[in-house]
């Protein structure tokens, strides 16, 4: 079959490799009808994540039809549409059976690499890298989806792809990080990153709740989404100082729930920026964290900062003095994939969200490496390009 | 030498169940007669082998049996004569791990005591074979495919439901004992499985410093053994990419 494979650091082909097949009882194997980029792919491609291996096949965002089962699989069979959530979970072992699902003790084969960075591994994620289990992703035409019962969802009728294959990751990302801040009644909730998760986190927190949602981001296109299809009152970075924004916006209060959709490379203005970068360069900080410490001394006293951008591994000048003295609660995680995609896919067939706006660029397999580069410098308002790798 | 660390076994309440030194690992040349058993025998067996008569195959014979003591630093003669010339140090490993595992314990319990199911997730073992109800019969796999070896060993004790402990027969291959604990883990969370496993390297004290370079590689080995335990108690399966696609390495 054909498959995107990562090659090195900003080095994407698109290869012939062998078709999966089943090698444990509870896979399945899919045929790909959809596959979309997502920003944490992007670490991968600066070279941030470690343990990538030439000819990775990358993608974790997907849906497809399943063409095999194996003799352990029970509620899924030939020929249904389904959409699988990016990280794998076993749904036996005490993290699963309390819908924590990315703590899966089980489905990382290669748990030595997170517990000497870690202390104790976490589940196993589709195409990111060895150190998350080695998992073959999903940019290819065929996968194989192990623990599958418990992995992959039959998409209702009448959900077309565009918007189903959101469910993924996205969508469930975007909703833990609302679910994650505690929304109350009358509450401020403040985004930054307006890209596909971002998006998903402003949806979320209104269907949690929240009074207003305001986005933070530097892309005019991205901040107009958030606008048009969030109801997100828009701040854009560059523009403006947050700090003064929020804090005015908010009667002098500071917002009650701050959600960071940026992660590990986040950027900033002025010599924050120059000075993280550098740092990072040097390997001197594995992570930029411009927006967390922003969001940290944003927040309210008392109030919540959820994290759903990806960090690696150690921050340098984080204001815990800031966090501490004004009692926030820091809430953070890997999404929760199988707690929250059957609920998502029933609001989505209800028509309560429709995440297939975040959809900009449907390129075929062959377009990867490009629709990768697009991504990465969002040129053409890009938001998500999604692969479509059975056309 | 001995990796057991007794204060850690303090408070982690483990026994140091160090098996007898009595097989592979039973040393009774020293280090520089074991240097020259082997040159000396190799020099013989080689003269020995190239010269066609009686004579020649009586001193290849000689250097065989020279080869044999330097390699192993074993030697019946020693042993005979009641003669040690080792420094009288040889190496335990012993490594400790425990894991909790989402099941409850008469089961996790059943699976570990019936030694047949030993080799479904420990990867050097091939096959164990119960010969009665005590004694057992082990093969393993040595690392990179060399070859196998072979031991019997005995339950020492068993507590149902709560612990068994075995040890490697006299005259093992490689001497070596175990002993796992299963108590239940708090507020019905599962069972806690404390696994002791004890080998006597079979290199004589030449390989003190062999058996430290061994030791992550044997701790790395049980716990990915535990592991491999869990997952087939709780999912049915083991855990595994091999066999999937990748690009051009």
């Amino acid at each position: 079959m054909k498959a995107l494979c990562w090659n090195g650091i900003n080095d994407l082909k698109v290869e012939r490799v062998p078709d999966p097949y089943i090698l444990n009882e509870g896979d399945a194997v899919v045929r790909l009808t959809m596959s979309s980029v997502c920003g944490s792919d992007l670490h991968l491609l600066d070279g941030y994540v470690p343990t990538m291996k030439a000819g990775d096949i990358i993608g974790h965002e997907f849906m497809g039809e399943v063409i095999e089962v194996g003799p352990g699989v029970k509620k899924l069979k030939r020929g249904d549409r389904v959409v699988v959530g990016s990280v794998l979970g076993c749904g036996s072992c005490e993290f699963c059976q309390s819908d924590q699902w990315s703590l899966c003790d089980n489905s990382n084969p290669n748990p030595e690499i997170l517990e000497k960075a870690y202390g104790y591994a976490g589940a196993g994620i589709f195409g990111y890298s060895h150190a998350f289990g080695g998992y073959a992703g999903s940019h290819a035409e065929y996968i194989r989806v192990p623990y599958a019962d418990h992995g992959a969802f039959k998409v209702p009728e009448g959900v077309k792809d565009e918007a189903a294959v959101f469910t993924s990751d996205a969508f469930p990302t975007g909703y833990m990080a609302a679910d994650m801040c505690g929304i109350e009644r009358g509450d401020t909730v403040v985004v930054w990153g307006a890209g596909g998760v971002g998006q998903m986190a402003m949806q979320s927190a209104y269907l949690l709740g929240a009074e207003r949602v305001i986005a933070i981001d530097r892309y005019g296109d991205r901040l107009a989404k958030a606008k048009q299809y969030a109801k997100a009152e828009v701040l854009n970075y560059e523009e403006v100082d947050i700090l003064e924004a929020l804090k005015e916006m908010t009667g002098g209060r500071g917002p009650d729930r701050c959600i960071d959709a940026v992660g590990m490379e986040a950027h900033t203005t002025g010599m924050e920026q120059y000075y993280d970068k550098a740092k990072q360069t040097l390997r001197l900080q594995t992570d930029r964290p411009a927006v967390l410490r922003q969001a940290i001394m944003a927040c309210r006293k008392g109030g919540t900062v959820s994290i759903v951008g990806v960090y690696g591994g150690l921050l340098d000048k984080f204001p815990m003095g800031a966090a501490m003295n004004k009692a926030l609660t820091l809430r953070m995680g890997q999404m929760f994939a199988q707690k929250y995609i059957p609920k998502l896919l029933e609001r989505v067939a209800a028509g309560e969200v429709d995440p297939s706006y975040m959809l900009t660029h449907k390129w075929t397999l062959d377009q990867g490496p490009e629709g990768y580069r697009m991504f990465k410098e969002k040129t053409d308002n890009c938001m998500r390009v999604v692969f479509t790798p059975s056309q | 030498m001995d990796t057991y660390n007794s204060k850690m076994s303090d408070v982690l309440g483990t026994n140091n169940i160090s098996p007898p030194s009595t097989g592979s690992s039973h040393i009774n040349v020293g280090d520089t007669e074991r240097i020259v058993s082997l040159v000396g025998g190799a020099l013989l067996a080689y003269y020995g082998l190239s010269k066609p008569n009686a004579g020649g195959i009586a001193m290849a014979a000689v250097g065989g049996a020279l080869l044999f003591r330097g390699a192993t630093g074993y030697c019946p003669m020693n042993e005979a004569l009641g003669r040690d010339s080792s420094s009288g140090r040889d190496i335990t490993i012993e490594i400790t791990r425990s894991l909790t595992i989402n099941k409850p314990r008469s089961e996790v319990f059943q699976f570990w005591r019936q030694l047949e199911n030993l080799p479904k997730f420990m990867e050097h073992l091939q096959d164990v074979r119960q010969l009665g109800p005590k004694r057992s019969h082990w093969v393993a796999r040595i690392p990179k495919g060399v070859g196998t070896v072979e031991w019997n060993a005995d339950i020492v004790q068993e507590e149902p439901g709560s612990l068994i402990a075995w040890r490697s027969m006299p005259g093992s291959d490689i001497d070596n004992a175990g002993e796992v604990r299963f108590t239940d883990a708090p507020a019905d969370r599962g069972t806690v499985v404390q696994a002791s496993i004890s080998y006597r390297a079979p290199v004589g004290a030449v390989g003190g410093n062999i058996a430290k370079l061994l030791n992550p590689t044997f701790r790395q080995m049980v716990e990915n053994d535990l592991r491999r335990f869990k997952q087939l108690l709780e999912t049915g399966e083991v855990v595994t990419t091999e066999g999937q696609p990748a690009g051009k390495r």
